[in-house]
């Protein structure tokens, strides 16, 4: 039955597949969609740099099995970038702060931040420390992470 | 001792024959007893698919139970709350009602893993997994929490306290059977709880240390009337302090009995040297520590006031 059809969407796309039975949405990402924005770190669930969201919510792409995303909405950090190339705000703030040493964690971040301004869209510092703390940076760049997720929460609340 | 790239656990791939998707109870038991042990249950998988990957176990197929319905929500009846087989942690960390009537639980819940793995992985599978560092299993044990066990021939309920067995292994066998609802009471009057943990970061690491407690208290008499103490990875299994529950039951409510039953408690942990999670003489020292502070915590929260 390895043959069996997935079907599910990927940044607003519909996609049919069918991947072995025991992959992980990672690997399907990756390898068999050409989205190699979505990184793999330790493939145990322990760096967050696979890090996808989930109808929204943010999941460890390393650890899901591809099965479970039938008939559901994944987002890469590549589904951000605006049909006309624009950047995402948070993308465009994580360069403005230079939050970005080698880059590994970067999609990680960004999405985990994406999942958190959804929600709340001016978070204080607590409540980005706790909603990033499942993406390690082995660079130790959080600082300006930080600076990046906080300035877009305030320009949020200016409205601009 | 140097391994070859192909055989580093982060390459393997996950073999398995058939991954299966049940929308029913019965049609999950049903493809279990079809493959005769040789297919098991999948939930989160935050701990599943690491272990297929290392090869602790293979299966032929994967069971994925998250698409039976009724067993993802929190309810409560009474005094009695119930948590569905599928509820995630994520889940009883943001419940309102969990952190009203159980906080202990909500507490641990919250420090699973990363937020990643918390909107996953289940609580189910905390006690399916049988790690005696498991988060939530030990504030579960402090809450004598029970659990429903369902296979091809019935049902049982497990008290929590007879459900681990070693390292890894529970009376639950994932290959024919699946854990569908776990039970407590919520805390009512004059009873108070604190989860802690000790460990070296805040998140993405596993606890040197858990401790979790649960007293009732007769506020009149400024007597201990009962006492829960959950302790966990100083064992091969989460486990119950009872010398230190014991010496607790009837005496009166004082710096020095507490002091004592600490001492109690910690005499009897035997956790291994672990270059990850600190000496045996350091974790026993600890135990002392966070039992007095978790009882200490857990008068304060029942509106007991030491003085």
């Amino acid at each position: 039955m390895g043959d069996m059809k997935l079907s599910f969407k990927v940044n607003g796309k519909g996609v049919e597949i069918s991947p072995p039975p025991g992959s992980v949405l990672a690997d399907v990402l990756r390898e068999d969609l050409g989205l190699t924005g979505t990184k793999v770190g330790c493939r145990e669930g322990e760096c967050g740099a696979c890090t996808v969201l989930l109808d929204g919510v943010p999941v460890n792409s390393c650890l899901l099995p591809a099965r479970k995303v039938a008939g559901r909405e994944v987002t890469t950090i590549e589904g951000l970038e605006k049909q006309d190339g624009t950047l995402d705000r948070l993308q465009q703030s994580f360069m403005d702060a230079g939050a970005s040493q080698c880059g590994f964690c970067t999609p990680g971040m960004i999405l985990t931040a994406k999942a958190l301004l959804d929600k709340n869209p001016n978070p204080d510092e607590g409540e980005i420390r706790h909603a990033l703390s499942g993406v390690l940076c082995r660079c130790t760049g959080y600082r300006k992470v930080m600076q990046a997720v906080l300035e877009l929460g305030r320009r949020g609340e200016s409205g601009s | 001792m140097e391994r070859k790239f192909s055989e580093l656990h982060w390459t393997g791939k996950v073999e398995v024959e058939e991954y299966l998707t049940p929308s029913s109870l019965a049609e999950a038991l049903e493809m279990l007893n079809r493959f005769r042990g040789q297919a098991r249950i999948i939930a989160g998988g935050t701990d599943v698919v690491p272990q297929l990957r290392k090869g602790d176990y293979s299966p032929k197929a994967l069971v994925d139970i998250t698409g039976l319905t009724g067993l993802s929500d929190i309810e409560t009846e009474g005094n009695r709350i119930t948590l569905g087989g599928l509820v995630t942690h994520a889940q009883v960390a943001n419940s309102p009602l969990i952190q009203e009537k159980a906080r202990l639980l909500s507490d641990g819940c919250a420090q699973v893993g990363s937020p990643q793995i918390r909107n996953v992985a289940t609580v189910a599978g905390n006690l399916v997994s049988g790690q005696p560092a498991a988060d939530a299993s030990i504030p579960l044990l402090a809450l004598d929490a029970s659990v429903t066990i369902v296979s091809a021939n019935g049902e049982r309920t497990v008290p929590l306290c007879a459900f681990f067995l070693d390292v890894g292994r529970t009376v639950l066998d994932p290959a024919r059977e699946i854990l569908t609802r776990i039970e407590f009471s919520a805390l009512g009057e004059n009873q108070g709880c604190c989860y802690q943990r000790l460990a070296k970061r805040k998140a993405l690491t596993l606890p040197m240390l858990v401790c979790a407690v649960k007293v009732a208290v007769d506020p009149l008499r400024g007597t201990f009337v009962d006492t829960a103490l959950a302790l966990g990875p100083v064992a091969p299994i989460p486990f119950r302090e009872r010398r230190a529950e014991d010496f607790l039951r009837g005496k009166s409510i004082s710096p020095k009995v507490i002091q004592d039953a600490a001492a109690e408690a910690s005499a009897y942990c035997s956790p291994r040297d672990s270059i990850l999670r600190g000496s045996c003489d350091y974790r026993q020292e600890m135990v002392k520590v966070y039992v007095r502070r978790g009882l200490e915590r857990s008068l304060e929260q029942a509106g007991y006031t030491l003085d």
